[in-house]
C-alpha cells in the first residue's frame, strides 16, 4: 500500500509507531502529484516546497513528542481560502495575483495542529459552479473518468483527495459545493452547522450560507478534521460560542434505536434510476444497523432551489463588489476615466457564470424588486428552516441522495446554467435551513462512477451526524475500490 | 405668494472611540495615510467585521440626551455603491431598523422655545478619502478613516427656516461634545451636515419638492447655503417654475448651490441586511446602566446656574458653552464662594485672553484655585480692582498664583486708615480753592481729591476707604 493512499488515521498509527515519516508521507504525496496531476488538474498552486520544510518541522516535533492531532498530514487546501504569503485565486483572473498578508482562521488551526499544506486546489469561479469548469484556471477532471466532471465548486478539493494528492482536503460549501463533488469523487464531505466552523479567511460568495468542511477518505478522518478546525472565533461575529465535543467519540456508538427519515419530496422524477438504487440500498443498510426509517415530509422543498438562486446571488452582487480594481488584483489598463476602469476590470475579471449571478443579484436586491425576490426568499427561508425543526422532531437523521445523478461529461451543462442549477437540488436545502450534512460514499454505477448518499441533522449535531455516518460506512462495507489513473 | 421653508437635517458625527467600528485599528485623525489600517478596514478577501461595543453605548448616550425610544433590537445593512474611498465596494450602515428613533431637542428661539424632532439615530461606518493631485491627473487613496465610527441623527423636518437650522445644530452639535462621543471639530470632518429643504405657501400642509445640499462644513456655511437656496426656491416657484428633486452642492467661495446630480442619477443603494453580522440586541439593563453615565447636559447646566448661583441667563448661557468651561467656573465658585464675582472674572478677563491666543479652557495657565484666590484678594481688599486687572494679566502670562505676583509687585492696597487720614488731610490743606468749591456746592470737584489721594499712594489705597474718608473730612 501506498502512502498516498492511506487515511490520516492510518498515517497517524504509522507515525507514531515510528513506521513512516512525515517526509516519506510527503515525497509518497507529491510523487503521485507528479504521476496524476496532468490528467487530473486538482490543483491552481503547489506549496512543495514549503510542504517539505512543514514535514521536516513535523518529524522534528513528533520525535520531540510534542507532534499535533494532524502533525505531517499532506493536506489540501480549497483556493477559497486565505494562505498567508501564498497566492489566493478563487478560482478567478480577478485575483490572479492575489496574495493575502494573513490566513484563514481555519488555515491558522490546521498549522497549529501540524499539518503540511500540499497546496491550494481548483474550484469553479468564486464558487460559483457545480462542476468545476468555471474556473479561470481550467477545469479538473474526475479522477474516476477523465471525460468527467469531478463536481463542484470544491471539485479540485474532492478530485485531490480521490486521487491520493493528497490525504484529506477542505473546501466551502454554499449549497452542496462539499458534499456533491465528494458525491461524484467517491470520497466524505462534510458541511458543519453554519456557525461552527469560522469564515474568516474564507474569500465570501454567500456570506449567510458559506460553511467550510472536509473531505476524506472515511468517516472518522471526517472526525478528526472537525475536530481540528470546529470553534468559535472573535474575529467572525456569525461563528457561535458552543462547545467542541470529540467529534471521533461519537464513532462507533451505532444506530441502534434510531429513526432515520426519509423525505418523500427527494424521490423525484428526474433523479438517476441508479442514484435512486443506490440511496434504497442506503436504507437497507441503515436498517440492518438497527435503525428504523421513517418517510417524512419537508414541504418547502420545491422552492429550495428558487430560494438559493435568489439569496446566493444577492449577496454575491455586494460580497463581489470589492473587486474593483483599485486596491488588489487584476486591473486593466487604458481606462479613460475611474467608471471605465471599473467597467473594463470588471467585465474582464470575472467569468460568465459570475457576472451571470452578479447581475440576477443586482436586480433582486434592486429598489422595486426587493420585496418581490429578496424579501420573499428570506421568508420562504425561514419556512425551509421551520420544515427541518419539525422533521427533527419525529427522526434523529435524515438520509437522501447527495446527487441527482452520478458525474456528467465535461461540458455537458456548462451552457445550460438551470440543468447545472439542478445538480444542487439534494443539497441546497441544508445551507439554507443551516444544517449540517454529510455525503458518504454508496456504492457505483455500472459503469463504475462512484456515488453518495446525504446524511441530514439537527443544527450542532455533527457528532450525531458522524455517528449515523460511520455506522452507515461499516454496515454498507461498500467495496474499495481507487480510480484507474 | 408667501412662502414658508420646510427643512430637515442630517448630520453625521463622528464618535470618539479608540479603535474603529469593525476592527481593532485606531480612529484617530490626522495619522500619515494608510497607516490605521488592517486586511478588514481594507475590505480584503475572505475577511469579516466584528462590531466595537463602545459604539452602540456612545450611540445610546446620544439616544437618551435626544428623548429618542430605543428600540431592542437592531441590525446592520449594507448599502452598495462604487467608489474607490469605499474599500469593500458597500458601507456597512443601519437602514429599516434603526436603535433609536422618535427624539426630540428643545431650542432656543428669540426668547422661545421650539421642539424639534429626531427621526432616528443609527450607527455606521465612515468611508475613506481622495486626495487629488492638483497638478497631475492622479488620485490618492487614504483608507484611515473608513471604519471610523459615525452616528446619523436625522431630524424631522420641523425647522423652518436658515437661522432655525443653525440653533438646531449648535445644540446637537453641543450635547455631542457634552457627552464626550465627539470631538466637534467641523473643520476635520468629525461633525457634518447635510440638509433637505423645500418651500411651501404659508398655511399648507403638503410638502413642496425638495432639494438636498451637501458641502457645507461650518455652522455658518449651513446658515448661508439654506439661505441662498431658499431664495433660490422662491425666485423659481414666483417665476411660475417648478423646483426639481437633486442633490446640490454648496459653494462656499461664490456663496451660490449648484445642482451636482438629478432623481434620475439618484443612486439606488440596494440595503439589504448584512449577513456578516448577527442582530445587535440592547436590553434594559443596557440602557439603565448607560443612562447612569450620562453627564448633566448643557440645558440642565444652564438652568441650574441661573437657580442655585444666581447669574443672569446671558452668563449662564456663556459659562456652559463647553462642559470644561462649565466645570471651570463651578470650580472657581466652589472655592472663592463667589458666584457672581467668578462669572465676572471667568467671562471677562479670562475668556478674553483665552479668545485672543485661541486657547481652550483646558490650556488656561490660569488655575481655577488661583482665580477663586485673586477674588477672595479683592473680596478682603487686599488690593484693588484695577491691581486686580493686573494681577490676573500677570497670572495668565506667568502662570504664577496671585499672592506671588502681588508680594513681586508690591501691590499691597492702603488700608490703614490712620496713615491714609493723614495723607488726605494734607490734600486738602494744600488745595484750598477746591475746597471752597466743593463746600460751595460743586461736587465735582471730589473727584479730584480721589484722584491726588490715589496719586499720593501711587494708586494703593482702597478706594472707598478714600471715599469715606475724604466725606467725612469735607463735610467737617
Amino acid at each position: 500500500m501506498e502512502l498516498y493512499s492511506l487515511t490520516i488515521h492510518e498515517l497517524r498509527d504509522r507515525l507514531r509507531a515510528g513506521e513512516t515519516t512525515s517526509a516519506e508521507i510527503a515525497a509518497s504525496v507529491f510523487g503521485r502529484i507528479d504521476a496524476v496531476e496532468g490528467d487530473v488538474h486538482a490543483y491552481i498552486t503547489l506549496m512543495r516546497e514549503t510542504a517539505l520544510a512543514q514535514a521536516a518541522e513535523a518529524d522534528e516535533k513528533i520525535k520531540r513528542g510534542e507532534g499535533g492531532p494532524l502533525a505531517g498530514i499532506p493536506i489540501a487546501l480549497k483556493d477559497i481560502l486565505c494562505t498567508r504569503g501564498v497566492r489566493t485565486t478563487c478560482g478567478s483572473r480577478i485575483l490572479e495575483n492575489f496574495v493575502p498578508p494573513y490566513d484563514a482562521t481555519v488555515v491558522e488551526k490546521l498549522r497549529a495542529a501540524g499539518a503540511v499544506f500540499t497546496g491550494k486546489t481548483n474550484m469553479d469561479e468564486f464558487a460559483m459552479g457545480s462542476s468545476t469548469e468555471t474556473s479561470f484556471f481550467g477545469v479538473t477532471r474526475n479522477p474516476w473518468d477523465l471525460g468527467r466532471i469531478p463536481g463542484g465548486s470544491s471539485g479540485g478539493s474532492a478530485a485531490a483527495v480521490a486521487a491520493g494528492e493528497c490525504i484529506a482536503s477542505l473546501g466551502s460549501d454554499t449549497g452542496g459545493s462539499i458534499r456533491q463533488p465528494a458525491a461524484l469523487c467517491g470520497v466524505v464531505g462534510l458541511k458543519p452547522t453554519y456557525g461552527r466552523v469560522s469564515r474568516y479567511g474564507l474569500i465570501a460568495f454567500a456570506s449567510s450560507l458559506d460553511q467550510i468542511g472536509p473531505f476524506t477518505k472515511d468517516v472518522e478522518d471526517a472526525a478528526i478534521m472537525m475536530n481540528a478546525i470546529a470553534g468559535y472565533d472573535p474575529r467572525e461575529s456569525t461563528s457561535v460560542p458552543e462547545e467542541v465535543p470529540d467529534y471521533r467519540a461519537f464513532l462507533g456508538r451505532g444506530i441502534e434505536g434510531w429513526r432515520v427519515g426519509i423525505p418523500k419530496e427527494y424521490f423525484i422524477a428526474g433523479i438517476d434510476p441508479e442514484v435512486e438504487a443506490a440511496v434504497r440500498r442506503a436504507v437497507e443498510v441503515v436498517e440492518k444497523a438497527g435503525a428504523s426509517c421513517v418517510e417524512i415530509s419537508l414541504p418547502h422543498t420545491d422552492y429550495c432551489v428558487a430560494v438559493y438562486y435568489i439569496i446566493a446571488p444577492a449577496e454575491a452582487s455586494s460580497n463581489l463588489a470589492r473587486y474593483d480594481g483599485v486596491k488588489y488584483g487584476f486591473r486593466t489598463g487604458e481606462a479613460g476615466d475611474l467608471l471605465e476602469m471599473y467597467k473594463r476590470t470588471r467585465s474582464a475579471g470575472f467569468g460568465a457564470e459570475v457576472k451571470r449571478r452578479i447581475m440576477i443579484g443586482t436586480y433582486s436586491l434592486s429598489s422595486g424588486y426587493y420585496d418581490a425576490y429578496y424579501r420573499k426568499a428570506s421568508q420562504v427561508r425561514a419556512l425551509i428552516k421551520r420544515d427541518f425543526d419539525e422533521a427533527f422532531k419525529s427522526c434523529d437523521v435524515i438520509l437522501t441522495p447527495t446527487s441527482p445523478t452520478p458525474a456528467f461529461r465535461l461540458g455537458e451543462r456548462l451552457d445550460d446554467p438551470l440543468q447545472m442549477y439542478l445538480s444542487d437540488i439534494f443539497t441546497i436545502s441544508a445551507n439554507l435551513a443551516g444544517i449540517p450534512g454529510i455525503s458518504v460514499p454508496c456504492g457505483y454505477t455500472a459503469g463504475g462512477l462512484p456515488l453518495g448518499v446525504q446524511l441530514l441533522a439537527g443544527h450542532f449535531q455533527e457528532g450525531r451526524l458522524l455517528q449515523a455516518a460511520a455506522a452507515y460506512e461499516k454496515n454498507a462495507s461498500i467495496e474499495k475500490r481507487r480510480p484507474s489513473l | 405668494m408667501e412662502y414658508e421653508p420646510v427643512i430637515g437635517l442630517e448630520v453625521h458625527a463622528q464618535l470618539l472611540t479608540k479603535a474603529k467600528i469593525f476592527c481593532g485599528c485606531s480612529a484617530e485623525f490626522g495619522a500619515a495615510p494608510n497607516t490605521h489600517t488592517c486586511p478588514v478596514c481594507l475590505g480584503m478577501p475572505g475577511v469579516l467585521p466584528v462590531l466595537n461595543k463602545k459604539v452602540i453605548e456612545y450611540m445610546l448616550k446620544m439616544a437618551l440626551a435626544t428623548n429618542c425610544r430605543i428600540n431592542r433590537a437592531c441590525n446592520f445593512a449594507r448599502k452598495n455603491y462604487f467608489y474607490p474611498d469605499l474599500p469593500k465596494g458597500y458601507q456597512i450602515s443601519q437602514y429599516a431598523a434603526p436603535p433609536a428613533e422618535h427624539g426630540w431637542i428643545e431650542v432656543d428661539l428669540n426668547g422661545g422655545k421650539k421642539r424639534i424632532g429626531i427621526t432616528r439615530i443609527h450607527m455606521e461606518e465612515d468611508a475613506g478619502k481622495l486626495l487629488h493631485d492638483e497638478r497631475n491627473p492622479v488620485s490618492y487613496v487614504d483608507l484611515n478613516r473608513t471604519g471610523v465610527p459615525l452616528i446619523e441623527i436625522v431630524s424631522e423636518p420641523d425647522i423652518r427656516g436658515a437661522e432655525e437650522a443653525a440653533a438646531y445644530l449648535r445644540r446637537l452639535h453641543e450635547t455631542l461634545v457634552y457627552l464626550g462621543i465627539c470631538d466637534g471639530n467641523m473643520e476635520e470632518g468629525s461633525f457634518r451636515c447635510d440638509a433637505n429643504v423645500s418651500l411651501r405657501p404659508k398655511g399648507a400642509e403638503a410638502f413642496g419638492t425638495r432639494t438636498e445640499l451637501k458641502n457645507m462644513n461650518s455652522f455658518r456655511n449651513v446658515q448661508r447655503a439654506l439661505e441662498y437656496e431658499i431664495k433660490r426656491q422662491g425666485y423659481v416657484l414666483e417665476g411660475g417654475g417648478e423646483i426639481a428633486q437633486e442633490t446640490r452642492l454648496w459653494d462656499d467661495t461664490a456663496g451660490v448651490t449648484y445642482s451636482m446630480r438629478g432623481k434620475e442619477e439618484a443612486h439606488d443603494y440596494r440595503y439589504f441586511p448584512d449577513p456578516d453580522l448577527v442582530p445587535v440586541v440592547i436590553d434594559d439593563a443596557w440602557i439603565d446602566a448607560i443612562r447612569k453615565t450620562l453627564p448633566e447636559l448643557p440645558l440642565e447646566k444652564r438652568e441650574r446656574f441661573i437657580r442655585d448661583y444666581k447669574i443672569p441667563a446671558y452668563d449662564a448661557g456663556v459659562l456652559t458653552a463647553s462642559r470644561e468651561l462649565a466645570d471651570y467656573y463651578e470650580e472657581t465658585v466652589r472655592l472663592s464662594g463667589e458666584p457672581k464675582l467668578a462669572s465676572n472674572w471667568v467671562m471677562g478677563d479670562i475668556l478674553r485672553f483665552l479668545n485672543e491666543d485661541k486657547r481652550s479652557v483646558r490650556e488656561c495657565p490660569v488655575a481655577p484655585a488661583s482665580l477663586a484666590e485673586l477674588i477672595r484678594l479683592i473680596r478682603e481688599g487686599a488690593i484693588s480692582g484695577k491691581m486686580a486687572k493686573e494681577v490676573s494679566e500677570a497670572m495668565y502670562r506667568t502662570g504664577k498664583p496671585p499672592a506671588t505676583i502681588v508680594a513681586e509687585r508690591g501691590l499691597v492696597q492702603i488700608t490703614d486708615e490712620t496713615a491714609l487720614a493723614a495723607a488726605i488731610a494734607e490734600i486738602l490743606e494744600k488745595n484750598p480753592a477746591q475746597v471752597a468749591q466743593y463746600k460751595a456746592g460743586k461736587e465735582k470737584v471730589f473727584g479730584f481729591f480721589v484722584g491726588q489721594a490715589m496719586k499720593e499712594t501711587q494708586g494703593k489705597a482702597n478706594p472707598q476707604l478714600i471715599n469715606e474718608i475724604l466725606k467725612k473730612m469735607l463735610a467737617s
